[in-house]
């Protein structure tokens, strides 16, 4: 049905190439989400599938049928832009039936898809209404209102929620959730927010300058990042990065300090490295390193502190309460599961796992 | 009369310093003869004394001109003796009613091809890469002054007997491809077309100009959501483009209707109104300053005057619904 392979994808404006050949598999059905930082190519990559952008090389195919020669508007897909970008001159339902019309669906039909989407977003009271006349959250329905009306073979979301405040962007995150869940139709969806990716999506496309630096549902690029950029890309608070080398069994840092590792690490020994700490993964213990406390941010569910550890300043997140002041020492144990090892020089994850 | 004009450059010093010391002495004692008055009294009176002098101007020489033109529109030739509504009926019959035809020949063709032509030329131009170069192309002739475009399109249109060297490009042209010369400004028809196409040439960058930035000001995304909804290029034309530009087309619209009623230099420089291609505002020069009948030319002139008025009432309006939005 609506799966999609993007083959060795490759673009370019004049002489510079703004996506070095990427691939990619999604599934029918599937929610995957083009995650990075600005530049890196993933609102690129969604228009060339949407036909809004030329693809300079390499094949896309959606549903089994390649879609590069292929005018937007036989791709069968539809696509949720930025800014809305509605119809201001027409109504939520002009807006909502403008791509049936134009089909040549008959007018009664027309009507009662438009009325099944506006009920399923809770749009009917607003159905006679222009855009001008919507706040930021009742716009947004309509364009997922004009996307799902065409009931297409895939979904394309550019930053949806980018223009909407924090609060109702945690309430549409879960309605664009909920919709893929009722309607299981293929979703591409671009955004430079993790924690977007993270809550929504079945699989993450973890994309930088161009290149995919890895593929993989959420919780593998968490437990698992493959390099370095995706470990302090992906997890919020970031990842903290020690720089230092292996000898043996421990993890020595610049500064001195040790951190004995487990597992068998002694192929990789001698090696200059990079170890990674997810702040998740310091615990509040009675023996272990000492560090200093920087400062303490308190949210509620789980106490920040910042602390000074081998000569660095590091993010930990304690689920506990910290009594400790600023100034105070800590003695910390550090969870197995939140260490990572990555190559100093190519930033590469370093097996076996910890 | 050789004495007053040695005053000349003495009163051009007299006027450049002597009206503003004047204005500013005026306003001034304006300003002291407020703070005599209790606060709200002097703050209400307040407007009036810094409006007091561009009204007292706007009176004497608008307001009073015009009221001057409509008496006389009803008066005889010499403006001596009253005449009743006979400069109207004049105007509205007999050899008149040819003039007030082409006149709205004019009223619609012009603004009708002048809009057309810009739509296509802001729409097309946008499309394309060199667009810089053809905007400029389309915004040169505007900077030619009416008078030197008609002497211009004159010798364009200029014509020869068959068989004698055509100096005229146009004729040039047809006398090329071996067909006959065409009397461009004397076959009648032809010739109004002709002079209205001039109009077109000096008016459709200005036009072009209007219609492009608005066109630019249509949202992109909107245009690619229409492009993945299924609308080709003339559907987002006509339904996505077209009506989030009404309010720029219905100012080309006005702007050009206004020029259409008022058109003089062209016939006057070209046909001088002859072979059928006089015009209101031309029959207006002609009765003043050739014939010498006050009534006529007052009357002609208040009949413009109060057909352009609810074309600029429009604009006004729009311009400040505009500015409201």
């Amino acid at each position: 049905m609506g799966a999609m392979t993007i083959r060795e994808a490759r673009k370019n404006y004049g002489a510079v190439e703004v996506l070095h050949g990427v691939s990619l598999d999604i599934e029918d059905g599937e929610f995957v989400i083009l995650v990075g930082p600005s530049g890196c190519g993933k609102s690129t990559l969604l228009r060339m599938i949407a036909g809004l952008e030329s693809i300079a090389s390499g094949e896309i195919t959606i549903a089994g049928r390649t879609v590069n020669g292929l005018a937007p508007k036989d791709r069968d897909i539809a696509m949720v832009f930025q800014n809305y970008a509605l119809y201001p001159h027409m109504t939520v339902e002009e807006n909502m039936g403008f791509s049936l019309k134009l089909a040549g669906v008959p007018v009664a039909e027309r009507k009662e898809r438009v009325a099944a989407a506006a009920e399923m977003l809770g749009l009917e009271p607003y159905l006679g209404r222009h855009p001008r006349q919507l706040s930021g959250g009742q716009r947004q329905r309509v364009a997922m209102g004009r996307a799902i009306v065409r009931n297409p073979q895939v979904y394309l979301f550019d930053e949806p929620l980018s223009n909407l405040d924090a609060k109702l962007r945690v309430q549409m995150r879960s309605e664009i959730k909920l919709n893929h869940q009722r309607l299981r139709t293929t979703t591409v969806y671009v955004t430079h927010d993790q924690i977007e990716a993270m809550t929504m999506a079945d699989r993450i496309v973890v994309m930088r300058d161009g290149t995919i630096e890895q593929i993989g549902t959420p919780l593998e690029l968490y437990d698992r990042p493959a390099n370095l950029f995706v470990a302090g890309f992906i997890g919020s608070p970031a990842m903290n990065q020690l720089p230092g080398r292996l000898e043996g069994g421990t993890f020595v840092a610049e500064d001195g300090t040790c951190i004995p590792l487990p597992g068998d690490v002694s192929g990789v020994s001698g090696r200059d490295v990079v170890l990674g700490i997810r702040p998740e993964g310091f615990l509040p213990a009675m023996e272990g390193l000492t560090a200093e406390v920087v400062t303490v941010e308190p949210t509620g569910s789980e106490t920040q502190v910042m602390l000074r550890l081998a000569g660095q300043v590091l993010t930990a997140a304690f689920r506990e309460r910290v009594t400790q002041r600023p100034g105070d020492a800590i003695t910390l144990g550090i969870e197995h599961a939140h260490l990572h090892l990555f190559d100093a020089a190519t930033g590469e994850r370093i097996g076996p796992d910890l | 009369m050789t004495d007053t004009l040695t005053f000349v450059p003495l009163m051009i010093v007299l006027g450049a310093i002597g009206l503003p010391a004047a204005v500013f002495a005026a306003l001034g004692a304006g300003e002291r003869a407020l703070s005599l008055f209790p606060g709200g009294a002097g703050r209400r009176a307040r407007p009036w004394v810094w409006l007091f002098l561009p009204l007292i101007l706007v009176i004497l020489i608008l307001i009073y001109p015009v009221i001057v033109t409509i008496f006389t529109s009803f008066q005889d030739a010499r403006a001596e003796t009253w005449v009743g509504g006979q400069n109207y009926t004049w105007a509205f019959s007999g050899q008149m009613l040819d003039i007030v035809g082409n006149n709205l020949l004019w009223l619609v063709a012009f603004p009708l091809i002048t809009l057309v032509l810009a739509l296509a030329s802001a729409t097309l131009f946008d499309k394309v890469r060199y667009e810089p170069l053809a905007m400029t192309i389309v915004i040169l002739p505007t900077a030619i002054s009416f008078t030197a475009g008609s002497v211009i399109w004159t010798q364009m249109y200029s014509f020869q007997p068959s068989g004698s060297p055509q100096i005229g490009t146009l004729n040039a042209i047809r006398a090329l491809f071996g067909a006959d010369p065409l009397p461009w400004l004397i076959q009648p028809v032809v010739n109004n077309f002709a002079l209205i196409f001039v109009a077109v040439w000096l008016q459709l960058g200005i036009a072009t100009l209007i219609l492009s930035s608005a066109i630019k000001n249509v949202g992109s995304e909107m245009l690619e959501a229409a492009r993945l909804d299924g609308a080709g290029e003339w559907r987002i034309f006509r339904s996505m483009i077209l009506p989030n530009i009404l309010p720029s087309v219905l100012v080309v619209l006005t702007t050009m209707i206004i020029a259409a009623l008022k058109v003089f230099d062209i016939v006057y420089v070209m046909t001088n109104g002859n072979f059928g291609t006089d015009v209101i505002a031309n029959r207006l020069y002609y009765e003043l300053f050739a014939v010498n009948n006050l009534g006529h030319a007052s009357a002609i002139a208040v009949i413009l005057l109060f057909t352009a008025l609810p074309v600029a009432l429009i604009n006004i309006f729009q311009f400040r619904s505009e500015a409201r939005s």
